[in-house]
């Protein structure tokens, strides 16, 4: 199957059910700020690979690595420090 | 007992055990593409490959100077990280200890860097010695860009993660700095035949 | 009720095929006896597991097709020759396997009625499938929120829900569907026939203000091609939500 390449980027709708796993609460419509350029955007905006080692969240407007999350033995290994600050909506 | 789906057998994973094949993969035919972010675009007129750090004068190769540097072909088995195996890779490139020529360091480790920030780390002696090559062609032909080209690092006798795609370059360093998975679970050294996946193994 | 997107501990569950309908040659859709579902929104999607015997474990998302007004959740699957699941998913698995899932999953790409604005829809290939939860959670809601689908597929045999778009729009005058083919078009053929462009955008899509709530689905580059031409129609890319399917897995 050829694939564009350009269809390897998906969003952060694609890792719903995995942020979800991990934070116990929707989390696509949280607001990210980047750390990089300081774009607000709700992580279902947000550019995501998942075609690697690991899941790479990236920002849409400058490319900086928002997020890391990889797994493996058991565990997950988060980096957020590409995201200078999440918003998130308290649960009803 | 977990709950298997019917009749589900999943790809044709030749998990047959070999001397060739790491504990936990299995064998490909395909080359699956994998990619942490945007393929760089890469303008060849203003590539180099360099190696800097703890050097006394760093070295620069532009592409056409890159390209007359001596070469071998070589043929591989690789190992992702991700399970899959592939025997028999052919590539052609420049031998670490060919760039590596002439060089006065003493550096024991090095990172090597990509276009689009992607950073792995090793002990210089991993990439030394026959164990590492900057490669270009892969099955004949120019590297593919989703595959790493225009030049690509090579480093076999570890996961494919160490063999950093679209590398620019190498910096010698006195002190160990993990790299952009290694730094975030994955592990420092990355040895297959030993399993070294993931912190802690 | 108005259920939020709170999810309580999002947890694997067991459901039980109930029924699958071909859709096309190469999709079909499946309903699926969930116990202890929860309701979902239009737009949400679960993630489907599959487990082998020797333990090998496979997993993707699918876009719930279903209203959230339906008793059972029905995903949309496209079979991809070279895939890993679909195959499994359309082709081997029959009405009384089980099938693990967990779910729903989303709340940024989501619609609910009733609808405060005209509502844009366009959608890529199996993209259209949350945009059909949609169109079908609007219907049993007799909601009359303008809608209007741009829908672009490959052939006409690949038009996925083609006769029940058709049925509905016929009963409700404020649901416009729009067809594009971009392979081969039927002789007779009175929709698009070509990829999306500037012009079709500018025959199907509202103007600009006030700016409709617009859902985008499909494939990487065409859900990319779309927002792109929107905003270059004025659209406030704030009111422009997208999901990318992508080529992953299959």
């Amino acid at each position: 199957m050829t694939v564009e390449q350009g269809d390897m980027k998906l969003d952060g709708n694609a890792i719903g059910g995995l942020l979800a796993e991990i934070f116990n609460m929707e989390m696509t419509t949280a607001e990210g700020t980047c750390g990089g350029c300081g774009a607000v955007n709700a992580v279902g905006r947000v550019d995501v690979y998942v075609n690697a080692p690991g899941t790479v969240v990236r920002c849409p407007a400058c490319g900086q690595v928002l997020m890391r999350i990889v797994r493996g033995r058991g565990r997950y290994w988060i980096d957020l420090s590409g995201i200078r600050c999440l918003e998130l909506v308290e649960p009803a | 007992m977990a709950f298997i789906s019917r009749g589900f057998r999943g790809k044709k994973r030749d998990t047959a055990s070999s001397s060739r094949v790491p504990p936990g993969q299995h064998t490909v035919n395909d080359f699956p593409v994998l990619s942490a972010g945007p393929t760089p675009r890469v303008d060849l007129a203003k590539w180099t490959f360099t190696i800097n750090g703890e050097i006394d004068q760093p070295k620069t190769w532009a592409w056409d100077e890159f390209k007359s540097l001596p070469t071998e072909d070589i043929t591989v088995d690789i190992h992702c990280v991700t399970k899959w195996s592939k025997l028999d890779t052919a590539w052609k490139g420049v031998s670490v200890d060919t760039l590596m020529e002439g060089v006065d360091t003493a550096a024991e480790y090095v990172v090597a860097f990509s276009d689009g920030g992607y950073t792995t780390n090793m002990p210089l002696d991993e990439i030394t010695d026959h164990k590492a090559w900057v490669v270009y062609e892969y099955a004949g032909q120019p590297l593919h860009p989703e595959h790493g080209g225009p030049v690509r690092l090579l480093v076999p006798h570890l996961y494919l993660w160490k063999s950093a795609k679209w590398v620019r370059g190498l910096t010698l360093k006195n002190q160990d700095e993990p790299g952009f998975w290694e730094s975030n679970g994955y592990n420092n050294h990355g040895d297959p035949w030993r399993e070294e996946r993931y912190w802690g193994d | 009720m108005a259920r939020g997107t709170v999810l309580g501990r999002l947890g694997w569950k067991i459901g039980e095929v109930a029924e699958i309908t071909a859709e096309t040659p190469k999709v079909s859709s499946i309903a699926i006896d969930v116990p202890d579902w929860q309701g979902h929104l239009a737009g949400q999607h679960v993630d489907v597991r599959l487990t082998a015997e020797d333990g090998y474990q496979a997993q993707r998302s699918y876009s719930i097709a279903s209203a959230p007004e339906d008793r059972r959740v029905t995903i949309t699957v496209e079979r991809l020759d070279d895939g890993e699941v679909s195959p499994y998913l359309v082709g081997e698995l029959s009405a009384r396997d089980k099938i693990e899932l967990r779910g729903p999953i989303g709340g940024f790409f989501v619609w609910r009625a009733p609808g405060d604005r005209p509502l844009l829809l366009i959608a890529g290939g199996s993209g259209v499938v949350p945009l059909m939860a949609m169109i079908r959670h609007r219907a049993a809601a007799r909601d009359r929120t303008p809608v209007r689908l741009l829908y672009s597929s490959r052939t006409f045999e690949d038009v996925i829900y083609r006769e029940q778009l058709e049925r509905l729009a016929a009963e409700d005058p404020s649901l416009d569907v729009r067809h594009t083919l971009t392979r081969s078009h039927p002789d007779g053929w009175r929709g698009y026939a070509r990829r999306l462009d500037s012009q079709m955008i500018d025959d199907v899509a509202w103007p600009a203000q006030p700016t409709p709530a617009v859902f985008i689905c499909g494939p990487t580059s065409f859900v990319e091609a779309a927002a792109s031409l929107l905003v270059e129609h004025d659209y406030d890319p704030g009111w422009i939500k997208t999901e990318r399917f992508g080529a992953t897995g299959g």
